[in-house]
């Protein structure tokens, strides 16, 4: 598939954004480590609310007809695409209220306030499973079409967030070592789950050229594909990554994405480094990125098959 | 109804005369125009319904080349249109027929990804998505004679290889068609229960090309070539 980044924005900021607000609602709901101060609590909602809306906007970068985007709304009985805009959209007033709410009274676990984070979070963590059954209902591509997708996309908003939340606490001032613990468990989570996802679509299955033509009991091979340049197809689900290729991006993006953060995370645990935990906010993000690229690079679609691949 | 196309794989020459009957009559049609990029350039590319691509099936010597012509199979279990947000990809109740509305769409490519079958072009121009109409714009056209009544593709195709009708009806012709010659649905297990079929090519024994003993006429006939090539 080709790698739109506004897609790859899309779900990699807005799921660290929701994460973080599912994050913060739980820990001032449940008073976990003497829970967020006021001030801790403005900007971490800021910053997920910064966050989605970077998703958001880039995400109708990638229409090419935005002056209908409006309409993306209506068909939320059938479209994980249409729930996804639904629920994303309604995330704002409650994440906004509680925003203003802190701002006012300066009490982050009042029960009204509570309650305005409690219901973001929830739409937040909905949001995240409907961009990963966007993906997840395709039968088209093998790559996509299993529940660990949105599985993944769990633990990579929460891992996100938690990251983000630790590196908060810490610049903030505050003891950061129960937020930085969280941290770290939710990105080993990340390497487990996305190891799984790796070594599953590594399995080979699916459709072949065979079952694409009907031509089961005997080789088929591609003569010509009938056009000279490229069409959109070929310009849509074209791409193709050289093993070995993929390999080292993926040992790069776990570097990135859980090495690094890992011993970043470790070394302000101790220290309170600030510095440390900016490093390990940016490399989680750079990190993640890599990895939404290989998302899309890595998905071979069926139409393929007719351009001549074997099996997809 | 049932309406949607047989494509007959062992007639079809590959002449892509259907693709470009679809190409002329689609582009003042109810989706048009096709957009061409770059036409006269070095790259030249643009937005079709139905490409033609071709195969070899066997090894020699008993391979054949098929030819393949693929367009929107209008299926039953059109996940393009589950998946559209906007409601610009529909499905008609009362024949089957899958569309994509031109105002409605947004251009978010979902619908592409969900075809199986490489029916849907994005109109970069336009920015919306684009695919075969099954020329709902003749088929119903009561200005026009009625044997002319079927798709642009269908009336084009001088090896009759294409036929139109409806699936629902058991003794249409093309109902017909697929009972008797084992027409078959591209890529089964994915259960889009597509309406157009394929109708596999027909078994002939391999003509011997080698090692042949040649008959009298035909020495007859060479020996007068030669002596008129002289
Ligand atoms: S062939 Fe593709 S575009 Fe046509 S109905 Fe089936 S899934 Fe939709
Ligand atoms: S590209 Fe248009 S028709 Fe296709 S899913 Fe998006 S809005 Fe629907
Ligand atoms: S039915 Fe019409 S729109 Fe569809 S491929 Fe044939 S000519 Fe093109």
């Amino acid at each position: 598939m080709h790698a739109a980044l506004a897609v790859i924005f899309l779900t990699l900021f807005s799921g660290g954004g929701f994460g973080l607000m599912a994050l913060i609602a739980i820990i001032n709901d449940l008073h976990i480590d003497g829970g967020l101060s006021p001030s801790q609590t403005l900007i971490g909602v800021l910053l997920s609310l910064v966050f989605v809306t970077i998703g958001m906007l880039s995400s109708t970068a990638h229409l090419a007809n935005p002056k209908n985007a409006w309409r993306a709304f209506t068909r939320w009985r059938t479209s994980w695409l249409a729930r996804e805009g639904v629920f994303a959209v309604s995330f704002y007033p409650f994440a906004i209220g509680y925003l203003v709410w802190v701002f006012l009274t300066g009490a982050p676990d009042a029960r009204i306030g509570l309650t305005l984070a409690s219901i973001a979070g929830l739409l937040g963590l909905i949001t995240i499973f409907c961009q990963g059954m966007i993906y997840a209902v395709l039968r088209t591509i093998r790559q996509w079409n299993t529940p660990l997708v949105p599985a993944n996309f769990y633990a990579m908003g929460l891992a996100t967030g938690a990251t983000l939340l630790a590196a908060i606490r810490v610049i903030t001032g505050g003891n950061a070592s129960i937020f930085i613990g969280l941290a770290i468990a939710l990105i080993a989570a990340v390497a487990l789950l996305k190891g799984i996802y790796y070594f599953w679509i590594s399995r080979p299955a699916g459709p072949t050229i065979h079952t694409a033509t009907g031509f089961n009991r005997s080789t088929v091979r591609l003569l010509d594909q009938g056009h000279t340049f490229g069409t959109f197809l070929t310009e849509e689900f074209g791409h193709i990554l050289p093993q070995e290729k993929a390999r080292s991006i993926k040992v790069l993006m776990y570097l990135l994405a859980v090495v690094v953060p890992i011993i970043a995370l470790g070394v302000s645990l101790g220290a309170q480094s600030v510095p440390a935990v900016i490093v390990a906010a940016v490399s989680i993000v750079v990190g993640l990125g890599l990895e939404r690229w290989l998302f899309f690079v890595e998905a071979q679609h069926v139409v393929n098959l007719y351009h001549g691949r074997q099996r997809c | 109804m049932r309406l949607g196309l047989v494509i007959d794989l062992d007639t079809c020459v590959g002449c892509h005369a259907c693709a470009v009957a679809c190409k002329e009559w689609n582009t003042s049609g109810t989706t048009a125009p096709l957009t061409d990029y770059n036409p006269y350039g070095a790259k030249p590319s643009g937005v079709w319904f139905n490409r033609i691509r071709h195969y070899e099936i066997g090894e020699y010597p008993y391979n054949k080349t098929v030819n393949f012509p693929m367009s929107c199979m209008h299926c039953e279990n059109a996940e393009c249109v589950t998946v559209c947000p906007t409601g610009a990809s529909h499905k008609r109740p009362e024949d089957g027929i899958v569309l994509v509305d031109q105002d409605k769409c947004m251009g978010c490519n979902y619908c592409s990804w969900a075809c199986p079958y490489g029916a849907r072009e994005l109109d970069r121009v336009s920015g919306t998505m684009k695919k075969c109409t099954l020329c709902i714009d003749r088929i119903y056209d009561m200005e026009i004679p009625e044997e002319e009544r079927q798709p642009a593709c269908v009336l084009t195709c001088p090896a009759h290889a294409r036929m139109f009708g409806d699936f629902d009806d058991p003794e249409s012709p093309v109902s017909r068609a697929v009972r008797e010659r084992g027409g078959y649905q591209l890529l089964p297990e994915l259960n889009y229960d597509p309406t157009n079929h394929y109708l596999p090519p027909r078994v002939h024994a391999p003509i011997p090309t080698e090692g042949l003993k040649k008959k009298a006429a035909i020495k007859v006939k060479e020996w007068v070539n030669r002596v008129i090539e002289r």
